[in-house]
């Protein structure tokens, strides 16, 4: 399989990227290290290439119920020019995927999904299509995108519009923007916990609109971030990732996700087994940790009880660059999810000692 | 940014640089290997006197993003650990010459033979790229 390369490849490797292969994409991890990325992000302004991502136009008459059919969360509560997060299930209330609802008008909606999930959603959604009255098109291949995220975000993309930012609230979007003289797409959205926006626009457009935002942001201490950040960014403030937290053996309510999930709707999929799931109690959650000695623990590691059992599993750990703790999420048995619960963590050969302790490692900074 | 290679030292394939002083080596990473890993938050080394044969991972070296073996480069005897880095890990990102990880009895000399002196090793980081 070729790698595939975003339109700001070229631009990536001039800012001293280093590039990596995720899954299937070359993206750079990071430029000049992924704490001091990271670090920009929560007190100034970062830019990130996600153009990786997939999105897909659902049109037509039964666009909406289409969708409501295919996600947990309730997307007949969004208005013209709203963004909905959700997750979409399998019958079995595993997740096929999580995303973005983004809604034009009752017969128009993007989707935008994880990178990695493309093929497996889209048959997924035909799968689902049935005698529904839309149209699905994979336009992934037709967009990049470029999110702008940290306390500056709105000061420095404000620089290249005339649009008042301001009147965008979170999770709202507006369309046709002209930002440094590109048509965009402009959402109030992200994955790092901070204010920020994502922009969609055309490949021709990518690297003038991602150059003009570095020069704007000089003065603001704008920086590239990579995928190193952006991943240590969205742990702390617990979002979830797909492959890590989420995936087709957890369901949304394990995940801790149930806010997105409502069991109220008419009909989903994965509706049957996740009112049974709520009903019987969910018997393993999505829990925090700290360590408490030396070790990092990471995605896959064993979580054993004091007794010795196996208890769980590390979904994402961390040395967290924000709090300087190492700290990490888990799944794990309902038994042990209570905060100050003692675990331990099989790091190699070693068991090392944790506790649990809230999962709302970071206070989340969105403009609200 | 070219990483550093320093003379009078011999490298290892896995990025390790050995100073030879006598019947013991000191090992370290290269500025290369810590030029790739990152930012290290975490070093996890073996105790005093453990053995290990070549290639054997004798320590993890942790960095923001992942967990990276480091490889015995010729069988010995670990006779000191630089403890110095357990709580300052960023020394060997900041200076990797000035710090050695561990310190090793070395069990046969001719196995140093393998090593690669800095030119050859000098060329072997430039194909990694």
């Amino acid at each position: 399989m070729s790698q595939k390369t975003t339109a700001l490849f070229n631009l990536h490797q001039k800012l001293g990227g280093k590039i990596v292969d995720f899954n299937g994409w070359s993206l750079p991890i990071q430029y000049e290290g992924i704490t001091v990325e990271h670090k920009a992000v929560r007190e100034a302004v970062g830019l990130f290439d996600v153009s990786h991502m997939g999105e897909v136009e659902v049109k037509g008459k039964d666009a909406e119920a289409y969708i409501q059919k295919l996600i947990t969360n309730d997307v007949a509560t969004l208005a013209n020019n709203q963004v909905l997060y959700s997750l979409m299930c399998y019958h079995n209330g595993g997740i096929v995927d999580d995303l973005l609802v983004y809604r034009f008008t009752a017969d128009y909606f993007l989707l935008v999904i994880n990178a990695s999930n493309i093929d497996k959603d889209l048959k997924w959604m035909r799968d689902n299509q049935m005698n529904y009255q839309v149209e699905v098109n994979n336009v992934s291949d037709k967009i990049s995108e470029i999110a702008i995220q940290g306390p500056k975000a709105e000061l420095v993309l404000q620089k290249l519009t005339d649009y008042d930012l301001a009147t965008i609230n979170f999770f709202y979007f507006r369309d046709n923007l002209n930002i440094a003289g590109a048509n965009c797409l402009v959402s109030r959205t992200g994955y790092t916990g901070e204010d920020g926006f994502e922009i969609y626009l055309k490949h021709q457009d990518a690297e003038k609109v991602y150059e003009e935002l570095m020069k704007a942001g000089e003065k603001e201490g704008i920086k590239p971030a990579g995928l190193g950040a952006r991943d240590t960014l969205r742990f702390e403030a617990t979002l979830p990732l797909y492959g890590n937290e989420i995936n087709e053996d957890i369901t949304p309510l394990e995940a801790g996700l149930g806010f997105f999930v409502k069991l109220d709707k008419h009909s989903f999929n994965g509706k049957d087994v996740l009112v049974k799931q709520k009903e019987e109690g969910i018997k393993r959650r999505l829990v925090g940790f700290e360590m408490l000695d030396k070790g990092i623990p990471r995605h896959g590691y064993q979580v054993m009880s004091d007794k010795g059992d196996e208890v769980g599993f590390v979904t994402t750990g961390y040395q967290s660059p924000t709090l300087r703790k190492t700290i990490g999420l888990a799944i794990v048995s309902s038994k042990y999810s209570d905060i100050e619960t003692p675990i331990n963590i099989q790091v190699r050969n070693k068991l090392v000692k944790a506790k649990v302790i809230s999962k709302k490692f970071y206070q989340k900074k969105y403009k609200k | 940014m070219k990483a550093i290679v320093l003379k009078g030292l011999l490298y290892s394939k896995h990025h390790e640089w050995i100073k030879v002083e006598g019947d013991r080596a000191y090992i370290g990473i290269t500025d290369y290997a810590q030029g790739s890993l990152g930012e290290i938050v975490y070093l996890e080394l073996p105790a005093e006197g453990d053995q290990f044969k070549e290639g054997e991972t004798f320590g993890v070296i942790e960095s923001v993003k992942a967990a990276s073996d480091a490889y015995m480069p010729f069988r010995g005897t670990v006779v000191e650990v630089n403890e110095e880095l357990e709580d300052a890990p960023e020394k060997v990102n900041n200076s990797p010459y000035e710090n050695w990880l561990i310190a090793v009895e070395i069990a046969d000399e001719s196995e140093l033979e393998d090593l690669m002196k800095d030119e050859e090793y000098q060329e072997f980081c430039v194909k990694e790229e």
